[in-house]
């Protein structure tokens, strides 16, 4: 079962090491990770999928992370109502007379062009792993040349994040 | 100033007594009210290996082991006048699995060294010995100097994500700023909560380079928690279903003894009528013949241990991580018991079983609150009196149809013959579960041998930290001849630091464990088991200037050792034992622990 877990870890060298070293020795097996800095200087916060074989294991890879020295918070977000997060760069072949195909075949997934060559574009696309996975399917017939995925950044929804007041709690983000 | 501490480490880090190297204060400057300039002064400099030592003296180091070497001299150099006394080993093997003796028998932190490369490579089994036993000490890994890190230069060696799952937290020191708290904060890591090793990996750099000094130190350890507040409510409810369980045991682990909980292990034990099995590393915490002591469980433990574990329908551990070599075959473990579980680390509950009292916290905070108040004692005398007939029917036992010197016997007479406050160690190996099966336990935290990693090689160095740490106490070092040689050259410093341990080599001309597990499993086929030459063990106490013994019957081994003991001279006696002598009972690699072999004489 995939597993999405927030931490909050110092921004030591080492640190990813010291997790994926981790997940490696108990034979976890990662999805996805980011790392990247976060509101508080001195901290970064990590977004990792995980595929796990049940809640057990679960609620050990849960605790042996919570006992690392430079674990600060973690979060599980698998069963919360979260956010979720994957940025993809794309480069496809596209001739200039395949253009204005390729523009609105994009154009619902919010997706831009950020790099415009003669035979080549690159597609920026943002959004859930399944509708990154959608557009590459549809961009498969032009000739994907390059591919490059950021894995998941994830925040649970405000309501769930427990900081807000009750009116606050109200408010719901909207899926964009 | 912000500190960004917990509690516990705020205490300590801002203790008014911890005294600042010399001459430090926070910077004047604060006087700005009248609108003149602050203008703070610059902080006193030293060089990094002064104030490591410094550092150390504040944090109460109180002992050093290790070889210095290219990395590490500046520190060393540090040392010549520090009045830190210093262990220097042979191997760097020796010094910290001496360190993990002396910390295991003074309850202090030791320091470790080692010089970057082959002196810190040197140190990964004492680390990983130490992890496994949850033993604390600070260790320090000299590197090459930060210009040069990375490029393969000379000595160096990734020291710090070699070390990374074999301790409790490490270090990689990179700016000199950082010292006085990395170690501060080594100190605090590896002395509380669970405890473990802690280390630093020190470029050569950061002991020449001068380092601006600012006192206090803070420490940024603010997810680091090591007093859980346990759960009382669940530890209460423990306490009622286990008065009300027909056939209640507890099992008693190395956390009863690094909590210092076992009069209250003990108490609780005699007051609610409950049987107690020990892990290896929680033996002492009741004394062996008490009552209630089931001596220990698991792959060579009792019948009467085992069959309670395997019958019993409530078991409460307190201090054990459910090891392996304790449990046997998973599901054959407690197969019909209530399981609570009391341990310091949290990551162990639910780690191996799924419990059904999870309890997060010390073992002396668990027991005192299980002592609070009236014990109601268990309705389990009827369990007590079969666990009794077990015993009686089942008593460990030997052979006596060989005509060679029967090393189980060896262990009871020096059982008999030493005192009470007798430390006793062991290396790896038969001898080791011989001690562990037949050696009368008297006292708590006494009993120093390596439990998770089985690292031969153990005993003799762990021996001489332990009789650093008391020098009055009879120490005895159990060793076989192959572990004994894996670290031999450590017999000198019996000599330079005139400890007066008794080591008793058992030698059965093999590798006798393995060779044991090839005579049952593998047909007797004894592949690189058997020595076909040794040294001549006599020689080599001449050549190390102790007293050499050697001893092939049993009235030989007891005149030897009670000269031993009332002789304040380190002794090498060499009990030459039968070769085919076996461990037993044992519960067959993959089976139950009530599916055991070689309950009774043949
Ligand atoms: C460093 C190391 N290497 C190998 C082993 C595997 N091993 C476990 S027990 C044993 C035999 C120990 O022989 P000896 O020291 O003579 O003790 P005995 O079993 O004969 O009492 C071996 C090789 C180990 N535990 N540690």
């Amino acid at each position: 079962m995939k597993q999405l877990l927030a931490l909050k870890v110092n921004d030591h060298p080492g640190v990813l090491h010291r997790i994926t070293g981790l997940f490696l020795r108990r034979g976890f097996n990662i999805a996805t990770i980011t790392v990247g800095a976060c509101e508080e200087p001195g901290v970064s916060r990590m977004t990792i999928l995980l595929e796990v074989a049940d809640e057990r294991v679960m609620d050990q890879v849960r605790k042996q992370l919570a006992k690392q020295v430079d674990v600060l918070e973690v979060e599980d977000l698998t069963d919360r109502d979260a956010v979720t997060r994957e940025l993809c760069l794309v480069r496809v072949e596209a001739p200039l007379k395949m253009r204005s195909d390729l523009h609105s075949l994009i154009q619902p997934f919010r997706a831009q062009l950020i790099d415009v060559g003669f035979e080549t574009v690159v597609v920026e696309v943002t959004g859930s792993p399944a509708k990154i996975d959608a557009l590459l399917d549809l961009l498969r017939p032009f000739g994907v040349l390059e591919i490059v995925r950021t894995g998941l950044a994830a925040l649970p929804r405000e309501r769930q994040t427990g900081n807000g007041g009750t009116a606050r709690r109200e408010a719901r983000s909207v899926e964009v | 100033m912000s500190f960004e501490v917990t509690e516990g480490a705020r205490a300590e880090a801002l203790s008014p007594d911890a005294a600042a190297p010399v001459g430090t204060e926070a910077p004047a400057g604060e006087d700005s009210e009248r609108g003149a300039e602050p203008r703070p002064e610059p902080p006193p400099v030293y060089r990094g290996a002064d104030l490591l030592v410094e550092v150390l003296k504040e944090e109460g180091a109180e002992m050093l082991f290790g070889i210095p070497g290219g990395a590490t001299i500046n520190f060393y150099d540090a040392l010549y006048n520090s009045g830190i006394p210093h262990v220097l080993a042979r191997h760097e093997q020796g010094a910290i699995h001496a360190a993990d003796g002396y910390a295991r028998i003074s309850g202090k932190v030791p320091v470790v060294t080692g010089t970057s490369g082959p002196g810190s490579t040197n140190l990964m089994t004492g680390i990983a010995n130490a992890w496994f036993d949850s033993v604390p000490m600070v260790i320090f890994a000299g590197q090459v100097s930060t210009s040069v890190m990375g490029t393969d230069a000379f000595q160096e060696s990734p020291i710090f994500s070699m070390t990374m799952g074999i301790t409790k937290h490490n270090y990689q020191l990179m700016r000199g700023e950082d010292l006085p708290r990395v170690v501060k904060e080594s100190f605090y890591l590896a002395r509380t909560g669970r405890k473990g090793p802690v280390l630093i990996e020190l470029p050569k750099d950061m002991t020449s380079n001068e380092i601006p000094y600012r006192k206090p130190v803070e420490m940024r350890l603010r997810a680091y928690n090591p007093t859980p507040k346990i759960d009382r409510a669940l530890v209460e409810k423990v306490k009622r279903d286990l008065a009300r369980a027909k056939r209640p045991v507890i099992v008693a682990g190395a956390g009863v003894v690094h909590a210092g909980a076992s009069e209250l292990l003990r108490a609780f034990a005699e007051r609610a009528r409950v049987p107690v099995v020990h892990t290896l590393l929680g033996l002492g915490t009741l004394p062996s013949d008490h009552p209630l002591s089931l001596g220990m469980g698991g792959m060579h433990g009792t019948v009467w241990a085992n069959m309670a574990l395997h019958e019993c329908d409530f078991l409460l551990n307190i201090g054990s991580r459910f090891d392996d070599r304790l449990t046997g075959a998973l599901e054959h473990f407690a197969p019909r018991a209530r399981i609570a579980h009391v341990d310091i680390d949290e990551a162990e509950l639910g780690k191996v079983l799924d419990e059904d009292y999870p309890i997060h916290g010390d073992a002396r905070d668990a027991l005192a609150i299980l002592l609070d108040g009236a014990v109601d004692p268990s309705p389990s005398e009827e369990w007590l009196a079969y666990l009794e007939s077990l015993r009686r029917e089942y008593p460990l036992w030997y052979r006596t149809d060989r005509p060679y010197l029967q090393p189980q016997r060896v262990v009871q007479i020096a059982s008999d013959l030493a005192s009470d406050d007798v430390i006793v160690v062991t290396d790896v190996g038969q001898h080791q579960m011989w001690v562990a099966q037949f050696f009368r336990f008297r006292r708590p935290g006494r009993f120093v041998t390596s439990g998770g990693l089985g690292a031969m090689g153990f005993g003799l160095p762990a021996a001489i930290g332990a009789q650093i740490a008391d020098r009055d106490a009879l120490v005895l070092a159990f060793v076989g001849d192959g572990g004994f040689q894996m670290t031999v050259e450590e017999l000198i410093l019996l000599r330079e630091y005139d400890l007066p341990v008794k080591i008793l080599l058992f030698n059965n001309n093999s590798l006798g464990m393995v060779r044991q597990w090839q005579e049952l499993f593998y047909e007797e086929r004894y592949s690189a088991t058997l020595f076909n030459i040794q040294p001549d063990f006599m020689r080599l106490a001449d050549a190390y200037g102790i007293v050499g013994r050697r001893v092939e019957t049993e009235e030989e081994a007891r005149a030897v050792l009670e000269e031993a003991f009332r002789t304040r001279a380190p002794y090498l006696i060499e009990f030459v034992i039968d070769p085919m002598a076996n461990v037993l009972p044992m519960v067959p690699p993959g089976n139950g622990v009530h599916e055991m072999q070689g309950v009774k004489p043949e």
